[in-house]
């Protein structure tokens, strides 16, 4: 028997055995108020299957880093467009590792020139993503690093 | 289990990640709950539903902060849509709640339906319940936007909050069946708007036709994004508090929910353990080919799954 028919069929009776999403928070850190690319990446992620928590604009590194924590997420997907991303990720990533929650995947979006982006990778950010960069890019690279 | 020792010490991680293992439905989330219901059954669970848009959300973020002065501790879980067609989902309602976030006496957490109706996620209960061994005082359950059909909340809360607005449809929605009949207090947000009088007049008029009997649902007029109306609201939360207790039906209700859940849980179970009989051996599929040629019914199908043990 074609086994996802009978997942389908314990869906429908509410016993699907393993409910396993990844779950990612979409953060706006700082002061800029340009959510368009957050809610871009936020809608492709939730149509490539994915639980997005968005949190809205304007946190602190401590309420993102908070949420993250509260939320469990598997990823921190954080867009900056204001060019503070060398003051605001390395408070995050400062506070995730305070919170041993340094093994979340943390991934920043926006106008981050080439140099700034190897030091935040130096820091631990695992993906650096400019203007142009795909949706599926950004779902190919989360589905990859975040083991099921 | 090492997790529900680090939660009943007050670990907000180990408390995240068992929700997580509820909400996976993962093997060891049926021994976590096991160690976890002595501890639970002390917190006041306050859910909320209502429409999309009405207001819901930033009314848990205000009550949220009412019961923070108030020096209680503050459990909340926000459960949105999970997409029918590729499962995933957009849980937008920290939005109006990002002055909680760093509270420490605040936990938040956000759920997908993940393919359940009714308003919650079939696992928000158990979520509940370890929010409620955590030791939050209040915990606040916001449905999803909810139509006129989806009444879960009423199995997991003590009091009910319906949430409407005004302009949202004539008398004749208020004396429909269904969600209208659950509310232990209605809501009207939004009351700085236009017909807000209508709204609440054809709610108490509803409300008048009862019998009568038992507890009558107050009518509270908010305007939750601007903090309006939260105190009176907060008080009609207590005097319902203070009905059940006197009447006796604090416990009476919470028999019932054990009782639903129960069912519910051996439902599930016995589904189960048939489907998972009948998947090794092809059975289900040959039944289902013996009644589409009308070899069998559904009835005598499901006697035969039954039985084979």
């Amino acid at each position: 028997m074609d086994t996802t028919y009978i997942y389908k069929l314990e869906s429908k009776v509410d016993t699907v055995t393993s409910m396993r999403k990844i779950r990612v928070l979409v953060a706006k850190p700082g002061l800029d108020g340009h959510d368009r690319g957050a809610k871009v990446v936020a809608r492709a992620l939730r149509d490539a299957g994915m639980e997005v928590i968005y949190t809205g604009l304007r946190q602190t590194p401590e309420q993102i880093v908070e949420t993250a924590l509260q939320e469990d997420v598997d990823c921190v997907g954080l867009s900056i467009l204001s060019g503070a991303h060398m003051t605001l990720v390395p408070k995050v990533i400062e506070l995730l590792k305070k919170n041993q929650a340094a093994d979340m995947l943390v991934a920043v979006g926006g106008i981050i020139p080439d140099e700034d982006a190897a030091r935040l990778k130096e820091m631990g950010v695992r993906g650096v993503f400019g203007p142009g960069t795909s949706t599926q890019e950004i779902i190919t690279f989360i589905q990859s690093h975040v083991s099921a | 289990m090492e997790l529900v020792d680090r939660l009943l010490a007050g670990d907000r991680r180990a408390c995240a990640r068992l929700i997580t293992l509820v909400e996976n439905e993962a093997p060891e989330a049926q021994q976590a709950l096991k160690e976890i219901h002595p501890h639970t059954g002390k917190a006041h669970v306050i859910g909320v539903t209502g429409p999309p848009g009405a207001g819901k959300s930033s009314l848990v973020d205000k009550l949220t902060q009412y019961y923070r002065e108030q020096g209680k501790t503050v459990g909340v879980i926000a459960v949105d849509p999970s997409s029918p067609f590729t499962g995933g989902a957009l849980l937008g309602d920290r939005i109006r709640m990002q002055e909680r976030s760093t509270d420490p006496g605040v936990f938040i957490r956000s759920m997908g339906t993940r393919g359940h109706m009714g308003g919650l996620a079939l696992t928000t209960k158990d979520a509940i319940k370890i929010l409620d061994a955590f030791g939050k005082d209040i915990i606040l359950v916001e449905t999803v936007g909810t139509g006129q059909d989806e009444i879960d909340i009423i199995r997991a809360a003590d009091t009910v909050l319906v949430v409407t607005m005004p302009s949202l449809g004539d008398d004749i929605q208020a004396i429909k069946a269904g969600i209208l009949e659950i509310g232990d207090i209605f809501v009207v947000n939004k009351a700085d708007l236009d017909f807000v009088d209508k709204a609440v007049m054809e709610l108490e008029m509803m409300l008048d036709f009862n019998s009568g009997k038992g507890w009558r649902p107050p009518v509270v007029r908010t305007v939750a994004n601007m903090g309006g109306g939260i105190e009176e609201l907060a008080e009609a939360i207590q005097a319902h508090i203070e009905y059940l207790k006197k009447e006796g039906l604090y416990e009476e209700k919470r028999r019932l929910k054990v009782e639903m859940e129960l069912l519910e849980v051996l439902n599930r179970r016995v589904v189960k353990e048939v489907l998972e009989k009948a998947k090794k051996t092809n059975e289900f599929d040959r039944l289902v080919d013996l009644i589409l040629e009308r070899e069998t019914d559904c009835y005598s199908a499901a006697e035969t799954l039954l039985q084979k043990k």
